[in-house]
């Protein structure tokens, strides 16, 4: 018996001492958002930011600032508000479609513009770097089918938006549906979660399930299935630069300057390619974004 | 506040009509269900019945089931839908997948736990192994079979919703839809729809049991639920079948199969405690 | 194969996939742990309160009809922890294990034959002490068995919360999904599988070791 109460005894000490050991562990991760030594580097849950956020790392790793990554986390509201409760520090952003998270009411769609405003609308606490040249816009897209039937651009695309199904993220019907419908005059017949860009979206797409669907302009998809970009005269879509969004007081001098080098140096085609490595060759994230880093010795 | 939000959701009438309606999203995921569940037992209940019956390959059942189990579901329709190219069959396929175990193991258990001495006596009167299948073995098998396959119901309306990952419709589209944007009523309308459904199809299957169950099944159960109603769990009562029927699997049991005995028991008598993996 | 091999091959690849691993086990296993924790005292409460009985298991059904997503979000909205803390996946998958345990225990504290307690009780034992060293022991086999059912299906769920980032192996399904690439999403499947196969031999070895009186028993009555 006393055996017996033993191993009881031996086995609640090592249970207790087990989650002892997890809260220090999960505590150590929640104070990691902190300012001070940690960075935290988030990205939402597609390609691009995957490798933008490997990007900042490893810049700000080379500028002398420890760093951790958490990827994929998913849309930018949860990573906005991960970013608030300082679960992340700094995250790869757009400068256009953050302006429209920001402000609602925003009208403003070209570059500069949109830079300016978004700086003035950025809650307290948090903040945009410099602008990066490069950018991905949404942008719809039809099969080469649909486009030849006469649809080229979303002014085309307005009045026969009734025969077609569309296909997006599940935010896309809160962010754009109203205006697109304000713009063009186009209210689709249905519209279909999807993706955010992914593969069910281009499936969607390739399969007739759907006929027009919002995908990115960095998307190797679009050329390798011969896909048709409608245009966008009336700038629904505003301009899509890449950008850091961070917490002020996260990230030091060194490491903002760091960011700031990343955004100088990153063009629309260097973009596209670095997403073309991942997505088709299958490289992993951190390779191309290290081999990114050191071609543009930041 | 949460719940405020999802009342908000749930009274506005937008949200109840067209493809993406509430009634829609029910319909949907209904179907699936319905289709996973159908074709697991398709594919469950004679296999179940047959390894029961033969008493051949239950451990190699036990362990693959039970491998199965440990499937991840997230992981399972990805891949299904890369392999296959995409589409609702192969996620459907994945589904079905994850709902044959339960079904398997409440069948298998069920022929296990029929006693011994009445497959026996029908042995005696001179019943072929086909009757005693049909009119022995798998009515008395009924009660722990129909838990299977509620057992698998509860767990195919909560997977279908990690389903809408890879694109199927049904109600884990609002869950999904209402967590990218942080729409805390819409997500929480879309769980509480899930969990009534996953409520309200267990309570059907409830009736259907209690038409299926034969009826001297359950005069027999109760009379033993009265003395021992305190031996409700299996474990302790499997041990005594087994220590009296010489033949059973379980006896002699000093490792394996004694605790897959267990396992089983366990397994089946989860859907009790709700029991569902999702 | 081949693309499996490459993408193997990559260093980096293979500390992710290891921190993904480590990540896994301790999201899975703890809840495990504390739920043993709280599924005893509630499950003591059930077998001696027998009014408390249908109350907790209905609370216990209701709970696993909750999809695992809705829990691992709305956790951090309940109870204020940050979106992406480890935290809320370890507390829901906290919730469906002890949800699991506490009618098995419940059953087996029921069965411990009643002239055993007594015995126990009449050699002195005070009621702590004899659920400690008599009841509960007694009850190892089916606690044990419901851990493993309930370690296995942990396993199964942690992945889901790769749709919020918190998903150990699962952050590797969304990765290959999201590339269209099934080497990822094979190499979690099959480490997913092998975790619980290991976890569950292991879970297996502590229970013969927690029930050795079994078996003496066993050897002595035949």
């Amino acid at each position: 018996m006393k055996r017996t109460l033993a191993v009881v005894v031996a086995a609640a000490a090592l249970l207790l001492s087990a989650c002892g050991s997890s809260e220090t562990l999960s505590g150590a991760n929640q104070g990691s958002g902190d300012q001070g030594g940690q960075v935290v580097v988030g990205s939402a849950d597609f390609t691009e930011n995957k490798v933008l956020a490997e990007i900042y790392a490893a810049a700000l790793r080379n500028a002398g600032v420890n760093v951790t990554v958490k990827p994929g986390i998913g849309a930018r509201d949860v990573v906005i508000r991960a970013l608030q409760d300082k679960s992340l520090t700094v995250v790869p952003e757009y400068t256009g479609n953050l302006l429209n998270y920001f402000d609602k009411t925003n009208t403003t769609t070209t570059s500069d513009e949109v830079y300016a405003a978004l700086k003035s609308k950025v809650p307290s606490g948090l903040a945009v770097l410099d602008q990066a040249q490069a950018e991905d816009k949404d942008v719809l897209v039809v099969t080469k089918q649909t486009a030849d039937s006469g649809v080229t651009s979303m002014t085309e695309l307005g009045p026969r938006c009734q025969e077609f199904v569309f296909g997006g993220a599940g935010e896309w019907p809160q962010r754009w549906a109203d205006k697109i419908k304000e713009l063009y005059g186009c209210t689709f017949k249905e519209i279909r979660t999807t993706d955010a860009g992914g593969p069910i979206t281009v499936d969607a797409l390739r399969n007739g399930d759907v006929q027009v669907v919002n995908l990115f302009t960095t998307s190797s998809d679009i050329k390798a299935n011969n896909f048709v970009e409608l245009a966008d005269p009336k700038n629904m879509y505003p301009a899509q630069h890449i950008v850091p969004l961070l917490r002020a007081d996260g990230v030091s001098d060194a490491g903002k300057a760091a960011l700031n080098k990343v955004s100088a140096a990153l063009t629309t085609d260097k973009l596209a390619e670095l997403v073309s490595k991942v997505d088709v060759n299958k490289e992993t994230p951190t390779d191309v974004a290290a081999a990114f880093v050191k071609d543009n010795n930041i | 506040m949460i719940f405020a939000d999802m009342f908000a959701w749930l009274a506005d009438p937008a949200n109840w009509t067209g493809p993406a309606g509430v009634p829609a999203r029910v319909g949907q995921h209904l179907l699936y269900c319905l289709i996973a569940v159908a074709a697991a037992s398709a594919i469950g209940v004679p296999l179940g019945l047959w390894v029961g019956h033969t008493g051949r390959g239950g451990l190699l059942l036990v362990g693959t089931s039970n491998s199965i189990r440990a499937l991840p579901t997230l992981g399972l329709v990805t891949l299904l839908y890369l392999v296959a190219g995409g589409g609702t069959g192969p996620v459907l396929v994945g589904l079905v997948v994850l709902a044959i175990p339960p079904i398997l193991a409440g069948t298998y258990a069920g022929v296990q736990d029929v006693d011994r001495g009445v497959v026996d006596a029908a042995r005696g009167m001179g019943m072929t192994g086909w009757q005693r299948l049909w009119q022995v073995e798998l009515p008395n098998a009924t009660p722990l079979l129909m838990s299977g396959i509620r057992s698998a119901m509860l767990q195919v309306v909560a997977t279908a919703s990690v389903a809408a990952y890879v694109g199927l419709g049904g109600l884990g589209r609002p869950l999904l839809d209402g967590l990218r944007v942080l729409d805390y009523g819409q997500f929480v309308a879309g769980a509480v729809l899930i969990a009534l459904l996953a409520v309200l199809l267990d309570a059907v299957l409830a009736v259907f049991q209690r038409v299926v169950v034969p009826h001297g099944l359950r005069v027999v159960a109760r009379a033993a639920k009265r003395p021992a109603s305190a031996n409700r769990s299996s474990q302790p009562e499997r041990t005594g079948d087994a220590g009296e029927s010489g033949a059973s699997g379980d006896t002699g049991a000093a490792g394996t199969t004694g605790e897959s005995a267990a396992e089983l028991a366990i397994m089946a008598s989860r859907r009790e405690t709700g029991g569902s993996e999702r | 194969m081949d693309s499996i091999l490459r993408y193997l091959g990559n260093a980096g690849t293979q500390r992710e996939i290891l921190d993904r691993l480590v990540e896994h086990v301790y999201l899975s296993l703890l809840p495990v742990v504390l739920a043993v924790l709280l599924a005893v005292p509630l499950g003591w409460c059930t077998h001696r309160f027998r009014w408390l009985r249908a109350g907790l298991f209905g609370v216990a059904n209701v709970v696993y009809t909750i999809p695992s997503l809705a829990l691992f979000v709305l956790i951090p909205a309940v109870i204020g922890t940050q979106i992406l803390s480890p935290v809320n996946v370890v507390a829901a998958l906290t919730i469906y294990t002890t949800a699991l345990l506490v009618r098995p225990v419940a059953d087996a504290l029921d069965a411990v034959p009643a002239h055993v307690v007594a015995a126990a009780t009449a050699m002195g034992y005070r009621p702590l002490h004899r659920l400690l060293t008599v009841e509960l022991p007694l009850a190892v086999p089916v606690l044990g068995a419901g851990v493993r059912v309930g370690s296995v299906s942990n396993i199964s769920l942690v992945s889901v919360g790769a749709l919020i980032g918190t998903g150990g192996l699962g952050v590797l399904f969304t990765d290959g999904f999201s590339r269209r690439y099934p080497a990822p999403i094979l190499v979690g499947v099959v480490l997913t599988l092998l975790l619980a196969l290991v976890v569950d031999r292991l879970l297996v070895l502590v229970q013969r070791r927690l029930t050795r009186w079994a078996r003496a028993g066993e050897v002595t009555g035949g």
